[in-house]
């Protein structure tokens, strides 16, 4: 049961990116087509899943055993860094068709907030707070990271199928191109409130 | 002198971060619920990037240039560790607003793209002046954001109450009304630099 309201809660009640705000660089950039947008929320997918449990790892058998909290971040962001390259490099050589659909995107994941983002969350039990019953732990933390992931996904091939049709009408000269699109993750967001309370 | 002066300008104005080159837009939209929110934010920002551009353009010729990006974020992280360190110290509760917000200071793209972009190829007093020009523009952009939303969603600015808070419309502080307000923003800048 609380498996199933992780899943709710993190896809459709605090969407990451309409109510956390966090990976809107690769939102509005890679979302010009439904194509992309597919491929970048299944390189999202991979990436934040295996990032969550390398770093929550990390976190309780050497961050807190040794007391050294503080080098969360200069961690994090470094061990991020080295799987995205990793992931990478074991891509190439294992399935190159994977490769292929995934490798444009891999380079950008690195700077995509929403992957450090998860990580501390799940790192530092906090994520746990907004959803009752759930428990911190590697499971539920590599759960809650993967349906997070899904949440991603949903919110950018959304906003991509919307800006497809909006390129074929016009728009007023001042609003073309990012804030004609910030206008529609507004009213998206707006939608996506009505999940508030669910969970 | 003069050039001194067109690199700290070109990033209030020009290039501005948020309006001119779209970047960092996760804590632009998160943390400008309110005018000082915002400002904090802003400052915060300003910090690292001083440090950093100034740091990396000392550091520019000792760096291989193969290990140049995972160099830049791990001095970059540095000064995050420590801004985060310092607010939890001494500015608790605003730590607590701006939360996670913080530690993803690292992971903004003005401070790795002004890295990259800026501070590998010139002198230090350069780079300094561009990451003050940078920081500045971000701090005003997200400031200017704040006090909208909080003007509209509260009935005050920064904290002091502009019209009873019953005619407000809480919309505009939730997540909805950050997008809706950056983009009538981003669209009158448009209009305006024309």
């Amino acid at each position: 049961m609380v498996y199933f309201l992780i899943f709710i809660s993190a896809i459709f009640v605090n969407n990451i990116v309409f109510s956390q705000f966090l990976g809107i660089c690769p939102f509005l950039g890679v979302s010009k087509k439904i194509d992309t947008a597919i491929g970048m929320s299944a390189a999202v997918a991979f990436v934040l899943t295996l990032a969550t449990v390398v770093t929550y790892l990390l976190q309780k058998y050497v961050l807190e055993l040794f007391h050294v909290e503080f080098l969360q971040t200069i961690l994090f962001i470094l061990v991020i860094a080295a799987l995205v390259q990793m992931i990478e490099l074991v891509l190439k050589k294992i399935s190159p068709s994977l490769y292929q659909a995934l490798g444009v995107f891999l380079p950008l994941i690195t700077t995509n907030c929403c992957i450090l983002g998860v990580a501390i969350m799940v790192g530092d039990g906090t994520w746990v707070s907004k959803i009752p019953g759930a428990e911190s732990g590697l499971l539920q933390g590599t759960v809650f990271a993967f349906a997070t992931a899904l949440g991603f996904g949903l919110a950018l091939t959304l906003f991509a199928g919307i800006r497809e049709q909006l390129s074929l009408n016009r728009v007023p000269k001042a609003m073309e191109g990012t804030p004609i699109a910030l206008l529609v993750a507004g009213l998206l967001a707006m939608a996506f409130m009505g999940f508030s309370g669910v969970v | 002198m003069n050039k001194g002066l067109k690199t700290l300008t070109n990033g209030i104005l020009r290039e501005n971060p948020t309006f001119g080159l779209v970047l960092g837009m996760c804590p632009t939209l998160a943390t400008t619920t309110s005018a000082i929110n915002g400002m904090s934010m802003g400052l915060a920002t300003l910090f690292v990037l001083v440090c950093s551009n100034v740091v990396i353009s000392l550091l520019k010729n000792l760096i291989p240039d193969k290990v140049r990006i995972p160099a830049f974020i791990v001095v970059i992280a540095t000064f995050v560790t420590l801004v985060q360190l310092t607010m939890q110290a001494y500015l608790p509760a605003l730590y607590e607003t701006l939360g996670l917000f913080i530690p993803l200071i690292v992971v903004n793209c003005i401070v790795l793209g002004r890295a990259e972009a800026f501070a590998a190829k010139n002198t230090v007093w350069l780079s300094a002046l561009d990451g003050l020009g940078m920081g500045i523009g971000f701090t005003l952009s997200l400031t200017v954001l704040g006090a909208i939303r909080e003007l509209l969603g509260a009935g005050s600015v920064f904290g002091w109450q502009v019209y009873p808070e019953n005619y407000a419309q809480l919309i505009f502080v939730l997540a909805p009304g950050a997008f809706i307000c950056l983009a009538y923003l981003m669209a009158a800048m448009k209009k305006a630099m024309k």
